[in-house]
């Protein structure tokens, strides 16, 4: 079966446990301002992007090369992009040969998906890297383009079905890094477990170079990282309230 | 580190590397003598080690613990006339050379004119040597096919084992006598050659009992005079250690660093062997004093620190003899590589790792000087904490301990025909070599320059360089149909090549057994004593002869481009790529590109090129191992450059690879500097594919940027990288943990960088003294992997 990537990482140190290879699906139905990889956004070599359409039993080779180094450290495959739930025919080929191989398989995505979708990855998902950006549906929508709603619920359904979840924050200054924001995350995410795990992520600009390269515009371009005392705020915010706390991914 | 410590350490590393006549002149005092005469050659040997320790200066350093110099001081350094006689122009080039160099004054060009040169010259083994080898062997070597390691420096490659931790001259003495006694005179022809080497050993164990002595008298002498009572009564307690030290074992911490300091002095005054000489598994020799001394109260953690420390500053007293010409150029540094073992498995296959181990880190940690280099060796049976508090120590961006697979060691040692528990106590020496440590003389012959092999066969045998047809007619490369006649041509000509280095290999070992016999090493290496047989002559338990292989990464994509480029795409045609080639690719730019960029590299874990570099390991294996050499020994092969790999590169043209004329090849297994781009995991993929345990060493270096060693999580998976690898039976890898910023200023400004170390290949050195092509390579690498 065919899909689109756009990049297969071998020891990608910041996607979950151990020693992982990331694979960078294609495609994403959110317009972050801030994303980061927006190659992954842009199709088929299109606009110098590096999309390219390759065949899930390549890709399942490629992720099995470091078997070996998985197993000495607790590592595995991790699924990204993208928004790797965008091709999720693709998607459950490729999980169901991992757990075939007994692989751990993390899934970083945006929630922005049919249920119908979470279900058919649910049981080849070993840990979801599970993105919330912005509470307030109307600020998700000005900021990414899409609704929250259906983030959320998801996001529910994966707790209520005991589903291994890491919260993804990506900390953007000035769009999500208000109190209100975060506690807002804070109550809606103790509601849903007892037990949260989140990585801060701080803003980076390591994805400025990629939007003029791709002839794209963003309009975070002038956009400056977090400084270390607000990710200490925020992070002690969060640890006063009972979450494990990491930084960066 | 105390105050006593600090200013050994400090005396070392300002030491200046000069030459020393002392020695030169001792043995040609002997030799010129009426003692000499008449004697049998292993016993003028003796003799002359005997002269040369009653009559040489016994140097103390203050406040030192361990005592005893190989020169007058620390980094005087003797020369070996009787190996390789240094003209004038030779110590004029050694003293002016920017790099490695040695202050040759006046008065030594003096004596080395009136009294060294007039006798040693043209009797030398260097000149006994190149006068019996064949024409073909001086092409090739003149070529830059191979090198040769026993032209300017004996036969060595060993480490003491444990037994001789439990023995003194004394044992041994009497050991000699049991097996003079046991001699067959009527029925074995050799008995004769039997006693003169025995007597020869005899000999040389009187003879370091009695430097010993002298170390003692002078010692009580100073505690005479001195006024410090402390000082006075560590004096007394270090001339009694030497009234005892080496002529019976060692009883205390103290006295077995002491008596091994004495062995290995010993050793490099009778003749200047390759890698010094080696404690080994030092961790494992000492536990029992160390243990001992804890539960006695003679010993604490501290005072143990301190003796070791002191014994550290004495390796790096003593820098590598003065090399020249090839020999220089394939061996750059002033390292003797002494490399201490830590870890492992006892001898019954048990974790060995112990208190110990974890106090020898320390000590390498605190001390951060070049010699001796250090390694852990990693069992699958030792803790991951063991591995975690070496990367500690790595991370800091020292290159050292570079880190060992034991179960693949063992796995080595024993398919070479080496029992068990000879193999456990057996470990890595010199930069990467497998050895059976106490039982086994397994020498480095010489580097072999794969990739030059390659564009000899590009050339239907012909050298372009010194243009003389040194190969074989194996057929001119664009008449080949397929990539197989290719290939079969190139292991037509390894297969030649392999058997010229090997016949010289058989004469050069029998110069040395005729004319060099070391009687004193002998003793201490099992069973010399008991065959009655010297070291150079095949007396050890196990005698093994190294070639080692040079550049398989630009090897493999040399022959991965070919095949790519002209047989399985045909981008190009065989004979516009040679042309490309015999232009260094001036005018094919676009090819060269093409070559660099869009051909399938090895250390990718890729198939297409990394099959190719299981051929070429292949090839290479089964032209050398298990073809007879000297000393009874056994030919093998292993795979690392030392500096080699700079120096082949000079003296080969462009590469298919994209490489151009004169620059450096790859270094040991690692991938061509920047062809391997997805990540460490695949670097390591790909250099487990040929098959380690067929060899008696790999070299892997792996360069990071201090980001992979920042936290707990960064170094437990560089722990999982490790263990993974070795799960491949991976040898060895070797982390360097420096920016590339800090390298460019380290190049810009020398002066300010005296003291970083880096790693090179299998061993350390001091960034600034590394030639400006390694340089470059160790930069360009650095930056590649930043992130």
């Amino acid at each position: 079966m065919d899909g689109n990537i756009f990049d297969i990482k071998r020891f990608a140190l910041h996607d979950g446990p151990g020693i992982r290879t990331t694979l960078f699906m294609t495609g994403c139905p959110l317009d972050c301002l801030w994303c980061h990889n927006p190659e992954s956004r842009v199709h088929f070599k299109e606009n110098g992007g590096k999309s390219r359409k390759v065949d899930s039993t390549y890709v399942i080779e490629e992720l099995k090369k470091d078997l070996v180094f998985f197993e000495e450290s607790g590592g595995g495959v991790t699924f990204s992009g993208g928004e790797p739930l965008h091709q999720p025919e693709f998607l459950v080929a490729i999980l169901k040969e991992m757990k075939n191989n007994m692989i751990h398989t993390a899934l970083d995505t945006t929630g922005f998906v049919d249920r119908s979708v979470i279900n058919d990855v649910f049981p080849y998902t070993d840990l979801f890297l599970y993105d919330l950006k912005v509470m307030d549906p109307e600020k998700h929508k000005k900021f990414t383009g899409v609704d929250n709603k259906q983030i959320l619920d998801n996001l529910k359904f994966i707790f209520d079905n005991n589903g291994v979840v890491r919260i993804r924050f990506p900390l953007i200054p000035g769009y999500n890094d208000d109190k209100e924001n975060i506690s807002d995350m804070i109550n809606f995410l103790k509601d849903l477990t007892n037990s949260p795990i989140i990585d801060l992520l701080p803003y980076h600009r390591l994805g400025i170079s990629k939007y003029k390269k791709l002839n794209i515009d963003s309009s975070t371009e002038f956009l400056s990282p977090s400084s270390d005392d607000r990710i200490q705020e925020v992070e002690e915010m969060l640890k006063i309230n009972g979450f494990k706390v990491g930084i960066g991914g | 580190m105390n105050e006593r410590i600090k200013k050994l350490r400090e005396q070392s590393l300002n030491a200046v590397n000069k030459i020393s006549v002392e020695r030169a002149v001792l043995l040609t005092e002997f030799y010129g003598s009426v003692e000499a005469r008449g004697k049998s050659i292993p016993v003028q040997r003796a003799l002359s080690f005997k002269y040369i320790l009653e009559n040489k200066d016994i140097p103390m350093n203050d406040g030192e613990l361990i005592v005893g110099e190989r020169g007058p001081e620390p980094k005087a350094t003797s020369t070996y006339p009787e190996v390789c006689v240094h003209n004038i122009n030779d110590l004029e080039m050694i003293d002016e050379r920017e790099k490695v160099s040695f202050k040759a004054d006046e008065k030594v060009k003096k004596i080395y004119e009136e009294q060294i040169i007039p006798y040693w010259e043209n009797r030398s083994i260097r000149d006994i040597m190149f006068s019996r080898l064949p024409r073909e062997w001086k092409d090739s070597y003149n070529a830059g096919v191979f090198t040769e390691f026993l032209e300017q420096r004996s036969p060595g490659h060993t480490v003491l084992g444990e037994k001789m931790f439990g023995k003194g001259m004394e044992d041994l003495i009497a050991e000699i006598d049991d097996s003079v006694s046991k001699l067959d005179l009527i029925n074995d022809p050799d008995s004769p050659a039997k006693i003169e080497e025995l007597n020869a050993m005899r000999i040389s164990a009187e003879a370091i009992v009695l430097y010993a002595k002298r170390y003692a008298e002078k010692l009580e002498e100073m505690s005479f005079s001195e006024k410090d009572p402390m000082r006075r009564s560590e004096l007394n307690k270090m001339a009694e250690i030497c009234r005892k030290v080496p002529a019976v074992k060692p009883g205390t911490f103290h006295e077995a660093l002491q008596h091994y300091w004495f062995l290995h002095v010993g050793v490099i005054t009778e003749l200047n062997p390759w890698d010094s000489f080696n404690p080994g598994r030092l961790d494992q020799h000492l536990i029992g004093f160390f243990n001992e001394g804890i539960d006695n109260g003679s010993l604490t953690k501290e005072s143990a620190k301190e003796l070791l420390s002191s014994f550290w500053v004495k390796f790096n007293n003593h820098p590598a003899p003065p090399k020249m010409g090839v020999t220089a150029r394939e061996s750059n540094t002033y390292t003797d590589f002494t490399l201490i073992n830590v870890g492992g498995v006892k001898p019954d296959g048990s974790d060995a790792v112990n208190e110990l181990s974890y106090l020898i880190l320390e000590v390498i940690e605190e001390m951060r000087i070049l010699q001796p280099s250090s390694m852990i060796q990693v069992s699958k049976k030792n803790p991951d904490s063991f591995i975690k508090r070496a990367l500690k120590i790595i991370s800091t961006g020292f290159g050292q301990p570079s880190i060992f697979n034991t179960d693949a060691i063992i796995q080595e040692l024993t398919s070479q025909g080496k029992n068990i528990t000879d193999a456990r106590a057996g470990g890595a020496s010199g930069c990467v070599e497998s050895g059976a440590f106490g039982t086994e003389s397994y020498i480095l012959s010489g580097y072999f320059n794969l990739a030059k092999i390659f564009e000899i066969t590009l050339n239907n045998g012909f050298d372009p360089r010194t243009k003389k047809k040194i190969g074989l007619g194996t057929g001119m490369p664009g008449k080949f149909s397929s990539f197989d006649e290719l290939l079969d041509a190139f292991r037509e000509q390894v297969e030649h090549f392999a058997g010229i280095k090997i016949r010289g290999n058989n004469i050069i070992g029998d110069v040395y057994s005729g004319n060099m016999p070391a009687p004193f090493l002998s003793l201490l290496i099992e069973d010399c004593i008991k065959n009655g047989v010297d070291y150079n002559s095949g007396g050890a338990r196990y005698s093994t002869t190294y070639i080692q292989g040079v550049g398989l990464g630009s090897l493999t994509d040399s022959l991965a481009s070919v095949k790519y480029n002209v047989f399985d795409n045909k981008h190009i045609t065989m004979n516009e790529l040679l042309n490309a080639l015999d232009k260094n690719f001036d005018g094919y730019d676009d090819i060269r590109k093409n070559f660099i960029e869009e051909t399938p590299k090895y250390g990718n874990d890729e198939d297409y090129p990394d099959e190719l570099a299981v051929e070429v390991f292949n090839i290479f294996h089964d032209s050398v191992d298990g073809r007879n050499g000297p000393r009874k020994s056994v030919h093998r092969i292993n795979m690392l450059p030392t500096t080699s790999h700079v120096y082949f590169g000079s003296v080969i043209g462009a590469l298919p690879d994209g490489r151009k004329k004169g620059e450096p090849l790859s270094e040991g297994i690692s991938p061509v500097q920047s062809a391997d781009r997805n990540g460490p995991s695949a670097v390591l993929k790909s250099a487990s594919k040929i098959d380690h345990l067929r060899t008696g060493g790999t070299l892997l270096n792996q360069k990071f940027t201090p980001s992979f060693f920042k936290d707990e999580t960064s170094l437990n998976r560089i722990i999982s990288l490790i263990r993974g690898y070795f799960r491949l039976d991976g040898h060895h890898i070797q982390f360097n943990v420096v920016d590339a910023s800090t390298l460019k200023d380290a190049k810009k400004e020398p002066e300010k960088y005296r003291d970083l170390i880096v790693r090179v290949a299998g061993y350390s050195d001091y960034f600034v003294d590394l030639v400006e092509e390694l340089q470059d390579e160790i930069i360009k690498r650095t930056e590649h992997e930043a992130i």
